[in-house]
C-alpha cells in the first residue's frame, strides 16, 4: 500500500507541476504587462490623438475604433445569434437539418481568423463594394462572434426548466409566446453573459480587420460606417513591428489597455453569471 | 411576485449598457470633430513604408502652414500606394520604386494619366551587427550572400558564424529595388531571387531591431533608418572600385552604388491642393525636412 | 384560422427565427464559395501538384512560383510543437484542477485559465517578440530567436485554455459510479485517475486536444510575429519557418487584385479552411460519441 501511496504522491506532484507551468507564465505575463504598461496610462494616453509619428500623445483613435467595431458587430451578431439559438432549442426537430446546422456552427467557430479576413475582403470590401470600412470590418467580426453567441445563448435557454414551457403551453400560449414570455426572461442573464464574452473575443482580433478596416494612421476619428478606422490590436502590431522610437511603456500600455478591456468584459460576464445562478 | 422584482436588475443592466453605448457614440462623434480640425475630408497619401515617416513629417509641416487641410498618411508598401492611385482611392502615392510594366499597362487601359515626381533620393544601406568584423563588401559579394549561395561569415573575413538573412516582404519597394539592382545586377527581370531561407521581416524597423541584437544578421533598408545600433557597410561596385560608405553626398553623387529616387505619383497634371503639396515638398523647406529625416535632398 | 395581426406578427417572427437558424450554414457556405471564387483561379498559373507540392514561394516573380509546401510544413511543424507542449500539460493541469486541487483553490485556478484565454493573439506575439525571442536566442545559442519553436511556445499558450476546460468537462462528466466503484475496490485516488477516469473521459479529452490543435493551426498574429517568416522547408524546430496563416496576413494587403499572387493567397485560405474543417469535424464526432456513452 505504501508503494501505491508513494506513486500517488509522485503522480499528484507531476499534475501539480503541470498546473504550475500553466499558471505561473500567465501570472508573469499579466504582471509584466501591468508593471511596464501602467506608467503609460494617463488621461492623455487614453483620450488624446497620437502625435509625432505616434511616438507621443495617445491611442484614443485606436480605442474608439475598437469600440465602434465591437458595438456594430454585436448589433449584427446578437439578434441573429439569439434567434438562431432560439430556433435550435425551441423549434428545431431532431433531424438532418439540425445536425447540419450544428456542424456548421462548430465549423464557423473553428475557421482561422485570417480566413475570416479573406472572406470579409472578398465579400464585403470587394463584392458588395463597401470598401475598407468600419461596416466591412464589423460585419466580418460579427460573423466570427456568431458561434460564441449561439452556443452561450443555447446553454442559457437549455437551462430554463421545461416546466415553464409546459405550464405556458397548458395555458394555451403559442410557441412564440412561450418563448417570449416564459423562457427568454429567465435566460436573459445567460444571453448577456454570452454577449459580453464575445465582446472580449471580438475586441482582441487582428487578422479579420487587417484587410477590411484597419488603418495605420488617421488624423481624424471615423465619423461614419464607410470610414476606415484604427483599432487596438492592429495598433499594437504596428507599434511593435513597424515604427522605431516608440517608448517601451507605450507598447506595454497599449497591450495593457487591450488585455484590460478583454479582462473587464470577462469579469462583468462572470459577475452577471454568478448573480443569475445565485438567484436560481 | 418576488421573481419579477429580482429580475429587474438584469433589465436595468441591459438598458444601462445600451444607454452607455449610445452616450459613448455621441460623445465620440462630437469629440471626433473636436480632435480633428474642421472635419474636412483628409487628403490621402499612401504607399511606401520606407517613405512613411518622411511623408508624415511633410504632412505635419504642411498642416502647420495650412491648418484647415488634413493629410492622412498610411503605409502598406509602394505596391499598395500605386494600386491605390490607379484605383483612385488615394491622392498621392509614395513609392520607393518606379512603375512596373504591369502597372503602366493598367493605367493605359483605364485611361488614367499618372504623373511622376521625384521628391527625394535614398540610399539602401546594408547593415550588420556592430560586433561583426566585416566592414565592406562588393556588389557581387552581396549578391552571393542574399541569394543564399554563401552561408557563413568566415567567407568574408568574419567569424565562423552562420549568416542570417533579413529581407523585407515581397511587395515592398525596398525589397524589389534590392532584388533588381543587387541580385539581378540592374535588370528588372531575371531568375535571381532572395534565398528561401531569408527571413521576411514586417518592416525596415523590424530589420533594424533584429540586426541590432543578432551578431549573425545582415539586412538592408533605407538611409533614413540608420542608427548607431547597427553597423553600416561600405559597398564597392566591383573588386577594383573603392568601397563607398552611404552618405548624403555619396548618394547624390552616385558614388554609392545602391541608391534610388523616391517618388510621388499623382493622377493627371497635379492641381489644387495636391499641386500645392508637391510644391511644398520640393521647396527648400520641404527638402530640409528630407535631410532631417535622413534622406537625400534632390538639390 | 383568422389572420389576426398578432398571428401575422408571430408568423413573421418565426420565419426570422428559422432564417437565423440556418444562418450558420449560409455563412459557412458563403465563406467556402467566396474563397473558391478567387482561389480556384490559381490553377491558371500553377497546377494543383505544383501548388501543393512545390517548394518555392516567389509569388510576384515572372513567372510566379507558387509552391506552398514550405508553408504547409511550417504550419504543421509549429502546430506539432505546440501540441507536444500543450496537450500533456493541459490534460495534466485539467486533472489537477478537476480532481486533486483543494476545493477552495479550484475557482482560483480556473480564473487563471480564463485570464489566459482572454489574452489576445497579438499581445502574445508582442510578448513573444519582445521577451521570448531574444531569450531563446541567447539561451540556446541559436542563429536567431525567430524560430518555429518560439511560435510553438506562444501557440501552446493559446491552446491550453481550450484543452484544459474541455478536458475538465470530460473528467467531471465521468459518472460517480466509476470512481466510487474503483475506490471501493481499494484503489488509491491516483490509481483511480490513471486507470478508470482517464478511460471514461478519453473521448472528451481527445476532442479537447483536437479542438486545441484546430485553434493552433489557424492562429495568425502570434506566429507571424515570432517565427521569422522564412518560406523554406524546415529541418528543425529551431529554425525560422513561415506558416500558411502568416503568409496570407503579411502579403494580402499588397497583392494586386486579380494577380496570380492574389488568387494564390485565396487558395492558401482554402487549404486552411479544409484542414480546419477536418480537424473540427473529427473533434465534434468524438465529443458526441463521448456524450452518448
Amino acid at each position: 500500500m505504501r508503494r501505491e501511496l508513494r506513486g500517488q504522491k509522485i503522480g499528484f506532484g507531476v499534475l501539480l507541476l503541470a498546473t504550475l507551468l500553466v499558471v505561473i507564465p500567465v501570472a508573469a505575463i499579466v504582471a509584466l504587462v501591468i508593471a511596464k504598461g501602467w506608467g503609460a496610462l494617463s488621461w492623455e494616453f487614453l483620450f488624446s490623438m497620437p502625435r509625432d509619428g505616434m511616438r507621443a500623445g495617445g491611442i484614443f483613435p485606436a480605442i474608439i475604433g475598437t469600440v465602434y467595431l465591437v458595438f456594430i458587430s454585436l448589433a449584427f451578431a446578437l439578434p441573429i445569434g439569439v434567434m438562431a439559438a432560439i430556433y435550435l432549442t425551441e423549434y428545431a426537430k431532431d433531424n438532418l437539418l439540425t445536425r447540419i446546422i450544428n456542424l456548421a456552427i462548430i465549423n464557423l467557430a473553428g475557421v482561422s481568423s485570417v480566413v475570416f479576413g479573406l472572406f470579409g475582403l472578398s465579400l464585403f470590401v470587394v463584392f458588395l463594394k463597401f470598401g475598407v470600412s468600419i461596416i466591412s470590418g464589423a460585419l466580418t467580426l460579427g460573423i466570427m462572434a456568431l458561434p460564441v453567441i449561439i452556443t452561450t445563448t443555447r446553454e442559457a435557454l437549455r437551462s430554463v426548466p421545461d416546466a415553464y414551457r409546459e405550464v405556458s403551453f397548458s395555458l394555451g400560449a403559442s410557441r412564440w409566446q412561450t418563448v417570449r414570455h416564459a423562457v427568454l426572461p429567465r435566460a436573459l442573464s445567460g444571453i448577456l453573459t454570452g454577449a459580453i464574452l464575445s465582446v472580449g473575443r471580438v475586441a482582441g482580433e487582428t487578422a479579420p480587420i487587417l484587410f477590411t478596416v484597419a488603418a495605420f494612421y488617421l488624423p481624424n476619428l471615423p465619423t461614419g460606417l464607410s470610414d476606415q478606422a484604427m483599432a487596438l490590436p492592429y495598433h499594437l502590431y504596428v507599434i511593435t513591428t513597424q515604427i522605431p522610437g516608440i517608448p517601451e511603456s507605450f507598447r506595454y500600455g497599449t497591450a495593457l489597455v487591450l488585455i484590460g478591456i478583454v479582462l473587464i468584459m470577462n469579469v462583468i460576464a462572470t459577475v452577471v453569471r454568478s448573480r443569475a445562478s445565485r438567484k436560481k | 411576485m418576488e421573481r419579477k422584482e429580482a429580475r429587474v436588475p438584469v433589465w436595468k443592466t441591459l438598458a444601462a449598457f445600451l444607454a452607455a453605448g449610445s452616450l459613448a457614440f455621441s460623445a465620440v462623434s462630437c469629440g471626433g470633430k473636436r480632435a480633428g480640425s474642421g472635419g474636412a475630408a483628409a487628403l490621402q497619401i499612401k504607399g511606401s513604408d520606407t517613405m512613411v515617416n518622411l511623408g508624415q513629417a511633410w504632412a505635419e509641416a504642411y498642416n502647420k502652414l495650412h491648418p484647415e487641410i488634413n493629410v492622412a498618411v498610411t503605409g502598406g508598401g509602394s505596391g499598395t500606394g500605386i494600386a491605390a492611385i490607379l484605383n483612385g482611392t488615394c491622392d498621392i502615392a509614395e513609392s520607393s520604386r518606379d512603375l512596373e510594366e504591369k502597372e503602366i499597362q493598367q493605367a493605359e487601359e483605364a485611361g488614367t494619366v499618372v504623373h511622376e515626381t521625384i521628391v527625394a533620393l535614398d540610399g539602401i544601406v546594408v547593415v550588420v551587427h556592430p560586433s561583426n568584423p566585416v566592414s565592406a563588401l562588393t556588389m557581387d559579394q552581396l549578391r552571393e550572400i542574399f541569394m543564399g549561395n554563401v552561408k557563413r561569415w568566415s567567407a568574408f573575413g568574419g567569424e565562423n558564424r552562420p549568416i542570417v538573412l533579413l529581407s523585407r516582404e515581397v511587395n515592398s519597394g525596398t525589397h524589389i529595388f534590392f532584388k533588381e539592382h543587387v541580385l539581378r545586377r540592374g535588370k528588372s527581370k531575371g531568375p535571381e531571387e532572395f534565398a528561401p531561407a531569408a527571413l521576411m521581416m514586417p518592416s525596415s524597423y523590424a530589420i533594424a531591431e533584429e540586426t541590432a541584437r543578432n551578431e549573425n544578421a545582415i539586412g538592408y533598408y533605407g538611409l533614413g533608418y540608420i542608427s548607431p545600433r547597427q553597423k553600416v557597410l561600405s559597398v564597392s561596385r566591383d573588386d577594383r572600385s573603392p568601397a563607398v560608405p552611404p552618405k548624403i553626398e555619396t548618394v547624390r553623387s552616385g558614388a554609392y552604388p545602391i541608391s534610388r529616387p523616391l517618388y510621388f505619383f499623382t493622377r493627371g497634371g497635379p492641381s489644387g491642393t495636391v499641386k500645392d503639396i508637391l510644391d511644398f515638398v520640393l521647396s527648400p523647406e520641404g527638402q530640409e525636412i528630407v535631410r532631417a529625416t535622413d534622406f537625400v535632398p534632390i538639390r | 384560422m383568422k389572420l389576426s395581426p398578432r398571428r401575422l406578427r408571430e408568423f413573421v417572427i418565426e420565419r426570422l427565427i428559422f432564417l437565423s437558424g440556418i444562418a450558420s450554414i449560409v455563412f459557412v457556405l458563403l465563406i467556402f464559395v467566396f474563397l473558391l471564387r478567387e482561389g480556384v483561379s490559381v490553377l491558371k498559373t500553377a497546377s494543383l501538384g505544383e501548388f501543393l507540392g512545390g517548394h518555392l514561394w516567389y509569388p510576384i516573380s515572372a513567372p510566379p512560383r507558387l509552391g506552398i509546401l514550405p508553408l504547409i510544413l511550417g504550419s504543421l511543424l509549429v502546430t506539432a510543437g505546440a501540441v507536444v507542449i500543450a496537450v500533456p500539460l493541459g490534460i495534466a493541469a485539467a486533472f489537477y484542477i478537476a480532481e486533486v486541487a483543494p476545493k477552495r483553490l479550484r475557482p482560483v485556478l480556473k480564473s487563471f485559465v480564463e485570464v489566459l484565454s482572454a489574452i489576445p493573439s497579438v499581445v502574445l506575439g508582442f510578448i513573444g517578440i519582445t521577451i521570448l525571442v531574444p531569450f531563446l536566442k541567447s539561451l540556446l545559442n541559436l542563429p536567431t530567436g525567430l524560430t518555429a519553436f518560439s511560435g510553438s511556445l506562444m501557440l501552446a499558450f493559446m491552446a491550453l485554455p481550450t484543452i484544459i476546460t474541455i478536458s475538465e468537462d470530460a473528467i467531471n462528466a465521468v459518472p460517480r459510479e466509476y470512481r466510487d466503484g474503483a475506490l471501493a475496490l481499494g484503489a488509491t485516488h491516483w490509481q483511480t485517475l490513471r486507470r478508470v477516469i482517464i478511460h471514461g473521459a478519453l473521448p472528451g479529452i481527445i476532442a479537447a486536444a483536437m479542438l486545441g490543435i484546430g485553434r493552433v493551426f489557424g492562429e495568425t498574429m502570434a506566429v507571424m510575429m515570432v517565427t521569422g517568416n522564412a518560406a523554406v522547408i524546415p529541418h528543425s524546430l529551431f529554425e525560422p519557418v513561415r506558416t500558411l496563416t502568416a503568409t496570407i496576413a503579411a502579403e494580402m494587403g499588397e497583392a494586386a487584385k486579380g494577380s496570380p499572387h492574389y488568387f494564390a493567397l485565396f487558395a492558401v485560405g482554402i487549404v486552411l479552411f479544409i484542414i480546419s474543417f477536418a480537424i473540427n469535424l473529427t473533434a465534434d464526432l468524438l465529443l458526441n460519441r463521448g456524450r452518448k456513452k
